[in-house]
């Protein structure tokens, strides 16, 4: 029986780790490529490890004239952070109103939020370019980061669902107090669902860095974009030279990996989050 | 002014950049797609009516619609499945023990996180068809080198491939999630019964875990339909650097919709692929909600 126990545990082992390493491989193979000099990346049999580290495929990279790394650093960070900054402030409202004001409606709106959330977004995806281009805001951020200013389905959903998990004792006794629902909110409500609002504000900005189909849509001019597409004009200019394509790939990636592991409590908890209470 | 206006007024308040989205962003733009459907329209002109003409052409002259629907068929059907099993397998196992669930979780996780622009080009270069790593592989093996995004039947493989590797972590963390909920009380039940670890899995965790499944599976679902970013970026990357190509094996519904919208500037026939491929989700997502009684056991009611 002891043995059988040990015998099964090692296999559930084996075939973890076995499935666990051929889902690194791939990112390994992104670093290794990124530091090879070009004639040793596409090889058979393949080379692990470099005759010769080349660290300045990096300096290249981020230094090439295509690839102008500071520039779209500034454009994705200031997309991601006015996203976020936008999606967190009118998310907290609207969730806020819907856990604990009362109004008429409010039954029907919210199940209109819940529909919402499963709503392609390919049927608003064109009249709603129309719209930005009749503002005149095609060929800037705004159609990438003004809609954030006024909340996502999904983000009220899940702050809400925090909201209600508070008190109603609390906000009562704050009312009693004489104080507002704005103070309520930012006193009480706020500081007790950070970290909803921490794993809101992760996802959204995590979502606006890696997004592609927006700034493809929305931006044309070179010295607007942000990493996501500036790293495909880059493939297209560089035709496939990998060791600058690598570094520059791992250059782009690496801000979220290390974002995850300093965040990784809230990420697993947020991921958590969106299966059980969905 | 009573109370209660009062409190509407001050909740609306709240509501009102929400209410704004609904309409601006959710609303007009949903009867939109369904007029410039019925339209020409050009954006520099006005749209100009056309009646169903769009639908028809896309039914009956748009070859290239059905490869699309083909293809995206192909794809979702593969791939929603075994990223679902593979998820509650991996899920399954890691809920065996706790040692080293931290990494494990980390390996199957960190996929997720690579912009799409930049999993497409590593995979491009690890299924690179002359010496990248896949077919080093395969012909340690003694297998034939394939052709991957460069050829016609392993483009689409290729694609598959991509998805599993970034679109295991969240659907197996939410099953993780979801193992842990089942009761102790429950299994230690089946097993004073006589149930074996094969049957207390099939009969008491999958039937409490189907809520979870039906939900990772509408997800997915939903997502896989409207594929765009690695399919747009390897077909791009494939047709530019070799004349041969992988010709339309990669044109999914929403490449063919972007291209006719924002390459051909034929607003009105996307849009009529915009509301194709709406209605048919919408009917997807009805049939599964309704056709989920016969398979999902929320808590409360017994398993059939």
């Amino acid at each position: 029986m002891k043995l059988r126990a040990v015998l099964g545990k090692t296999m559930v082992h084996g075939l973890l780790l076995a499935t666990s390493l051929l889902f690194l491989i791939p990112i390994w193979w992104l670093f290794i490529s990124s530091i090879k000099p070009n004639d040793e990346i596409l090889t058979i049999p393949p080379i692990w490890w470099p005759s010769s580290p080349q660290w300045h495929n990096y300096v290249d990279a981020l230094t090439s004239p295509a690839f102008p790394f500071l520039r779209m650093l500034f454009n994705t960070l200031s997309y991601c952070l006015l996203a976020t900054l936008g999606t967190v402030l009118s998310s907290t409202l609207v969730a806020y109103a819907f856990a604990r004001m009362r109004f008429v409606g409010r039954e029907l709106l919210f199940g209109i939020t819940l529909a919402t959330m499963l709503l392609p977004s390919v049927v608003t995806l064109i009249p709603t370019y129309v719209l930005f281009q009749r503002m005149g805001m095609v060929g800037t951020y705004g159609p990438l980061i003004l809609p954030y200013f006024f909340g996502s389905a999904f983000n009220i959903f899940l702050l809400r669902q925090f909201m209600l998990t508070v008190p109603q004792e609390l906000s009562d006794a704050a009312f009693v107090d004489g104080a507002g629902d704005f103070r309520i909110l930012w006193s009480i409500m706020i500081p007790l669902v950070k970290p909803a609002i921490i794993v809101v504000a992760i996802f959204n900005f995590i979502y606006a860095w890696n997004d592609f189909l927006g700034p493809l849509l929305y931006l044309d001019d070179s010295t607007e974009y942000p990493f996501a597409i500036g790293l495909y004009a880059f493939r297209t200019r560089f035709s496939l030279q990998w060791d600058l394509l690598t570094a520059a790939s791992l250059a782009i990636t690496l801000p979220l990996i290390i974002a995850f592991f300093l965040l990784q409590r809230y990420f697993i908890e947020g991921v958590t989050m969106t299966g059980v209470k969905g | 002014m009573s109370r209660k206006m009062r409190d509407n007024l001050r909740a609306y308040l709240f509501l009102s950049p929400w209410l704004i989205s609904l309409l601006l962003f959710t609303a007009y733009p949903m009867l939109a797609s369904f007029y410039f459907a019925m339209t020409r329209y050009t954006i520099i002109n006005p749209p100009e009516w056309i009646g169903i003409e769009n639908f028809v052409v896309m039914f009956t002259k748009d070859e290239l619609f059905w490869v699309a629907v083909n293809n995206t068929l192909y794809f979702t059907l593969l791939s929603v499945p075994l990223q679902l099993i593979a998820a509650l397998m991996m899920a399954t196992l890691l809920n065996q023990s706790t040692r080293g669930i931290g990494f494990y979780r980390t390996a199957f996780y960190l996929p997720t996180l690579v912009p799409a622009v930049v999993t497409t080009l590593l995979w491009m270069l690890i299924l690179d068809p002359r010496a990248g790593l896949a077919n080093g592989a395969l012909e340690a093996l003694g297998l034939p080198k394939l052709g991957w995004m460069y050829s016609v039947a392993w483009s689409k493989p290729a694609l598959i491939l991509i998805s599993l590797w970034v679109g295991l972590g969240q659907p197996m963390l939410i099953f993780l999630a979801g193992l842990k909920d089942v009761p102790k009380s429950l299994l230690e039940a089946a097993t004073i019964d006589g149930a074996n670890g094969w049957q207390r899995y099939w009969r008491v965790v999958v039937p409490l875990l189907t809520p979870t499944i039906f939900f990772n599976l509408l997800i997915t679902l939903i997502a896989s339909f409207q594929v765009f970013t690695t399919a747009f970026v390897a077909t791009a990357t494939a047709a530019g650097t070799t004349a041969a190509g992988p010709l339309n094996s990669m044109l999914v519904f929403m490449v063919h919709l972007y291209r006719h919208g924002f390459r051909y500037s034929a607003m009105g026939y996307a849009s009529a692929m915009a509301v194709v491929l709406f209605i048919v989700l919408v009917g997807v997502t009805i049939a599964m909600v309704r056709l989920s009684s016969f398979w999902v056991h929320y808590e409360g009611t017994p398993p059939r």
